[in-house]
């Protein structure tokens, strides 16, 4: 048995595909003066071979591989290496490949000898870019890990970004690696596709081949070599066991949210990007309950464009077809900065210029985001929401811009949905306690109970001292809820629920009990979520928050609950 | 030439994300940017440059811009340390 570190729970078994990162055999040749242009034009013709791999993997990859592929088209542009390789090519006169590799060497040291464990990991993207741009130099085919044919447990000595981007989860088990840990690449992506993995093997590479069988346990991070049968037939039980729940959950896809007594609530998701969107739909979400719209603006040097902003939100809307999407406009300040904007610090960010704040101060910021949601809601049903409202005076105000923009586009003969409702996050109490009021100005109401919690029980979440402060359990917000639940449906609109707290399994039976219409949450939640509701009798949850409600601490509240709603 | 001192005032130092920033912005311009800190002096267009820096909270940095679009540069590098590269 060889142990590693668990990186990504779950059990594999199975044969094994060993991916032999090739040692590069580089020979350092003496070329004469005149093959000097040549060997540079070799190295250049490389970099643009590598760059349109690298961005032919992008355009299929998730948010957060693309962040990595980014910045590995950095490295590849980056001047200083380009110009290095050069100088050596024509001061030492060698072949690009001798010049590259020892000058990517010089950088993957400097990397390595760094403290910063995050700093350190960056050398393995340096390695990853320099690999693909040694192997076009030399001619040879980069490994297409799009073509295996049959499941398999890879093994490698790092899997790469550049692996992950191209993998095709069917046919991936698990990984095992020689290297990395919890916080690694191959980890995390491990996680994000859900696949068992263990990391920092050592040296499995050198003792495995291709063919031989293993058991993996990523949660344990144990990994047997050829084991015996009696061990195989165990593990292939546990794995049963693990799998009878995913595929109990797996049936639950298309099934509707109704609880034993036949009340219907909507499941949505919270989504930060186009791409999310099909996790969401593949995870039976029957809508979009939050589209977090900043991503587009961050990490970035400018404002995105109006084409750009429509033909994400369109994506979305496509993807989710006649489904309700929840598309939120910019909601930045806090601890989401954008520098181009140039805000100046502040004192209290959460308190300051954010949100819709910033976007009814800079019209033009919010009028283009307002034109491409507009003209993108003829692609599928969608909802706008205004985040951090605290009046009726701002919902009138951003209303008054989003009639200004229907205008523009009715005037330059644009087609947008006509029946598009509009509605606003309540997520700070000034706003829950006249939802009466603004429940007369919208069509729906979402609950963002991460901040909601914050500014009621004015605690910092970000602040370890008094983070113990910061409960969903708080009978003051709880009872905010419950009232904007109450408003909401007296004015005859629907109450979502986007933070935190709607995906929570231990607050989902009072939140069902008060009346929520929809619980948006992640990806990830929304099948347990769903066999949650199936087994929880509405009346019953009705009469447990009207108890709790009436409850006087957190403490009492959290165990009551574990008592009353324990299946 | 012109040459101004920065403080890294963000939490994070000039990691990944600052760090891109920092290549992309310098990146718009024609002239020569670089950063010197200490010993070390390196092409603010280089990430690799940059992240090798590895400057930390608190460390100052010499900005020396050299080209035609000069002040146009300098003004845009500054700006970007003053928004603590959108951190808070």
């Amino acid at each position: 048995m060889l142990k590693g570190i668990g990186a990504s729970p779950g059990i594999a078994i199975g044969k094994i595909f060993l991916i032999e990162q090739e040692e590069l055999k580089i020979e350092c040749k003496a070329i004469n003066d005149n093959h000097i242009e040549k060997e540079i034009k070799r190295l250049k013709s490389a970099l643009v071979k590598s760059r349109e791999q690298i961005q032919e993997i992008r355009e299929k990859a998730s948010t957060e591989q693309r962040n990595i592929l980014e910045a590995h088209i950095m490295i590849l542009e980056d001047p200083e290496l380009v110009k290095t390789v050069e100088t050596k090519i024509q001061s030492e006169k060698i072949n690009s490949e001798a010049a590259l590799q020892t000058t990517l060497e010089m950088f993957v040291a400097i990397f390595e000898a760094m403290e910063d464990e995050y700093m350190k990991e960056r050398a393995a993207d340096i390695r990853d870019v320099g690999q693909r741009l040694l192997m076009n130099l030399l001619g040879k085919e980069q490994l297409n890990l799009k073509n295996l044919k049959e499941p398999v447990i890879l093994v490698a000595r790092d899997i790469t970004p550049s692996d992950t981007a191209q993998m095709d989860p069917e046919k991936v088990m698990g990984f095992l690696t020689d290297i990395g840990g919890r916080t690694s690449h191959s980890a995390i992506m491990a996680r994000s596709m859900e696949i068992p993995a263990v990391v920092g093997l050592g040296r499995i590479t050198e003792k495995i081949k291709t063919g031989d069988f293993v058991i993996l346990d990523g949660e344990t991070g144990q990994v047997y070599i050829n084991p015996e049968e009696k061990l195989v037939d165990l593990y292939n039980e546990a794995k049963e066991k693990e799998l009878a729940v995913k595929r109990g959950l797996r049936a639950l896809i298309n099934r509707e949210t109704i609880s034993k007594d036949g009340k219907k609530v909507e499941l949505g998701c919270n989504i930060g990007n186009p791409n999310d969107a099909e996790k969401a739909h593949e995870n039976g979400a029957e809508g979009i309950g939050l589209y977090r719209t900043e991503f587009l603006y961050m990490d970035r040097s400018d404002l995105p464009s109006e084409e750009e902003q429509f033909s994400a939100y369109k994506k979305v809307l496509e993807i989710m077809g006649d489904r309700p999407v929840v598309i939120r406009t910019l909601d930045v300040g806090g601890d989401k900065e954008l520098p181009y904007l140039q805000l100046p610090r502040e004192m209290n960010p959460f308190l300051g210029y954010r949100a819709i704040r910033i976007c009814l101060d800079q019209k033009e910021i919010f009028k283009t985001q307002l034109r491409a949601l507009l003209r993108a809601s003829t692609y599928g049903n969608l909802k706008i929401m205004y985040p951090m409202i605290s009046s009726v005076e701002e919902v009138r105000s951003a209303n008054t811009v989003l009639e200004e923009v229907k205008e523009e586009l009715e005037r330059e003969n644009i087609a947008y949905s006509k029946d598009i409702e509009v509605g606003i996050m309540i997520e700070i109490p000034a706003a829950a306690i006249i939802s009466d009021l603004l429940a007369k100005e919208v069509d729906f109401f979402s609950i963002g109970t991460n901040d909601l919690i914050q500014y009621t029980t004015a605690v910092d979440r970000m602040n370890e001292k008094i983070s113990h402060l910061y409960n969903p359990f708080n009978p003051a917000v709880l009872r905010l809820i419950q009232q904007v639940i109450v408003n909401g449906h007296r004015a005859g609109i629907w109450v979502g629920m986007c933070g935190e707290v709607a995906g929570d399994k231990r607050l989902i039976p009072i939140l069902l009990g008060m009346g929520l219409d929809e619980f948006s949450m992640s990806a990830g939640n929304l099948l347990p979520a769903r066999r949650q509701i199936h087994g929880l009798i509405y009346e019953e949850m009705k009469n447990i928050s009207e108890k709790v409600l009436e409850m006087s601490t957190a403490e009492e509240i959290q165990q009551f609950l574990t008592e009353a709603t324990s299946q | 030439m012109i040459k101004q001192t920065v403080v890294v005032n963000n939490g994070s130092g000039l990691h990944a994300r600052p760090a891109t920033l920092v290549v992309k912005e310098a990146s718009k311009f024609e002239s020569d940017v670089t950063f010197i800190s200490g010993t070390a002096e390196v092409n603010a267009k280089s990430i690799m440059g940059i992240m090798a820096l590895g400057a930390k909270q608190g460390q100052s940095i010499n900005v020396k811009v050299e080209g035609n679009d000069e002040e146009e540069a300098m003004k845009a590098i500054i700006a970007l340390f003053q928004s603590n590269f959108g951190e808070a």
